[in-house]
């Protein structure tokens, strides 16, 4: 498990350091392992470390340590990794009501899959997706492990505006927009959960290495969510909290 | 003590030292565009401590003081006048309860910073004060400064002794110091060189998110990476082949590979630009880039710790 990492010089306080080639599972696990140990490893000078797919980029404070030796200590820390995650990942159970005007292009990517739209509710809310990264906006993860049967190209004019908590699919992914965004994807449901709430004492409700299941629910019951989650009192379902190994 | 703002030019926002600690959930870092003349604003009346200031684009504010005070102008000359009479930038300025504060459009850069000796006091959002304007987080109420919005001003009991304080102003050069990297390898030798010897100029596109430049189009084998972060002054290249020099607003990750990283010493520099403004890039190792680096912060050191 203690493959090479390739260092890039991203300007005079940061660092990319790459994992691997391509968007895989087991490239993400080694980023989220070396991640939970270069938290638990202090070393001094670093400001912050924000994974992606295949990459973590490691910002720090070149006041306090030089580039050529943060490296050094990096390629140190590697070496003692071995790959397994430590930190907890949770699964967490996003209601999401599909069809109708919460979701106006299922039919659509009904059309293009050649399945029925049940068939693509059934696919969509019938797996796990790993959060392999949080980006573009506060809370958007990019997700792995949609079905493949549901791949559905992006609109050809985006949507100025897409509503916070709407789910969509774009190309080979799915996702879920945390805030009020322009966006291409087709959209086929919408969650009642708030994925980025500024009353909560963490805003983002999940971290990358987290996963994430969609469970199809009704109106009555979005209506019911959407209410508690007024008034702050919804809690988000989860599963699990347990490390896994790679 | 408050100021209320009569008129809020093109786009003043309130800014600190940025947001950093939240990119890996998303959240951009904002803050100020030129850190230095930020941190020489606060310095020139007392604010030791990584306050708060008015950050304002092109064109300045209109605003009146609720109480007494001690402000500082810097960055770019906006003509600030206080009660119709020009005042000096670069040095600490007393203002009395009900002065009238009149910024023109930009004289001479793109950015002009105003701070009040105790900073500007909004409630912070995830330990900062900076103003978000996507997620409309932060600063006041998120957004742009508008007339009628009334903003606090801390008491400065943690403000450095009042003393008259003055600095000299920056002067900047056309030249934009880089490092090579991250994804040079997604350029053609001809589009590196091109990226090296034009000239280019600042569009009128430009933000607080990035910097948008027209030139010669820097030939590439293809610009779509894997996305990965974005740090400061990473300079993106689309596949159109312009470059854009990411700032305050970047997004924390992106999708187009990176020619190039302006170094943290040029970055006030690349902040100033107005459009039409002309740019050039000359590598630098990362060596050189980090001795820059530590000479602007032991400045700020000394200026801080020995006052």
């Amino acid at each position: 498990m203690n493959r090479d990492i390739e260092f890039l010089i991203a300007g005079d306080r940061a660092l990319i350091l790459k994992f691997g080639d391509g968007i895989d599972g087991s490239v993400n696990a080694r980023i989220r392992a070396f991640t939970a140990l270069l938290e638990s490893g202090k070393i001094e000078g670093i400001v912050e470390a924000v994974p992606t797919f295949n990459s973590l980029s490691v910002y720090y404070d070149p006041a306090l340590i030089s580039g050529k030796r943060l490296i050094k200590k990096l390629s140190a820390l590697q070496k003692k990794s071995t790959g397994k995650v430590f930190s907890e990942s949770v699964t967490y159970i996003i209601p999401v009501l599909y069809g109708g005007k919460y979701g106006e292009d299922l039919c659509d990517v009904a059309k293009h899959t050649g399945l029925t739209p049940d068939e693509v509710i059934n696919l969509h809310s019938s797996k796990d997706y790993l959060i392999y990264m949080l980006g573009f906006l506060p809370g958007f993860a990019y997700l792995g492990g949609m079905d493949s049967r549901l791949n559905t190209p992006r609109l050809s004019s985006p949507r100025t505006k897409i509503h916070a908590g709407a789910v969509g699919i774009g190309g080979e992914q799915t996702g879920i927009y945390p805030i009020d965004s322009p966006g291409g994807w087709r959209l086929i449901g919408t969650t009642p959960v708030k994925i980025y709430d500024k009353r909560r004492e963490k805003p983002i409700l999940y971290k990358a290495g987290d996963k994430i299941r969609f469970e199809s629910i009704t109106e009555s019951e979005f209506k019911e969510i959407e209410n508690l989650v007024k008034e702050n009192k919804y809690t988000v379902k989860t599963l699990g909290g347990s490390s896994d190994e790679h | 003590m408050s100021i209320k703002i009569i008129s809020g030019g093109m786009l003043s926002t309130v800014q600190d030292e940025g947001r950093t600690g939240f990119q890996s959930t998303g959240f951009s870092v904002s803050g100020v565009m030129d850190r230095d003349a930020y941190r020489d604003a606060n310095y020139l009346v007392g604010n030791f401590n990584g306050e708060a200031v008015i950050e304002m684009t092109f064109t300045g504010i209109c605003a009146e003081f609720l109480c007494d005070g001690v402000i500082a102008l810097t960055g770019g000359d906006f003509s600030a006048k206080l009660n119709g009479a020009l005042i000096p930038r670069y040095r600490c300025v007393k203002v009395r309860r009900g002065d009238i504060l009149k910024m023109g459009a930009a004289v001479t850069k793109m950015r002009a910073y105003l701070a009040v000796r105790g900073g500007i006091d909004t409630e912070p959002f995830l330990g900062s004060r900076s103003t978000n304007l996507k997620i409309k987080a932060g600063g006041y109420e998120g957004r742009k400064l508008q007339p009628g919005d009334i903003l606090p001003v801390g008491s400065g009991e943690n403000c450095a002794p009042f003393k008259e304080r003055e600095l000299p102003e920056p002067v900047y050069s056309d030249e934009i110091r880089v490092i090579p990297g991250p994804q040079e390898g997604f350029f053609t030798k001809k589009g590196i060189e091109t990226f090296y010897t034009s000239l280019y100029t600042v569009s009128a596109e430009s933000d607080r998110m990035g910097c948008r430049l027209d030139g010669e189009a820097v030939e590439n084998h293809g610009t779509d990476i894997i996305s990965d972060g974005i740090a400061e002054g990473s300079i993106q290249v689309s596949s159109n082949g312009q470059p854009i020099i990411m700032l305050a607003d970047r997004q924390t990750t992106g999708g187009y590979a990176k020619i190039a990283t302006v170094i943290t010493a040029d970055i006030p520099k690349t902040a100033q630009k107005k459009p039409g403004d002309k740019i050039r890039f000359t590598p630098v190792g990362l060596e050189t880039a980090q001795k820059e680096y530590r000479k602007t912060e032991n400045r700020y050191r000394k200026l801080f710790l020995e006052d």
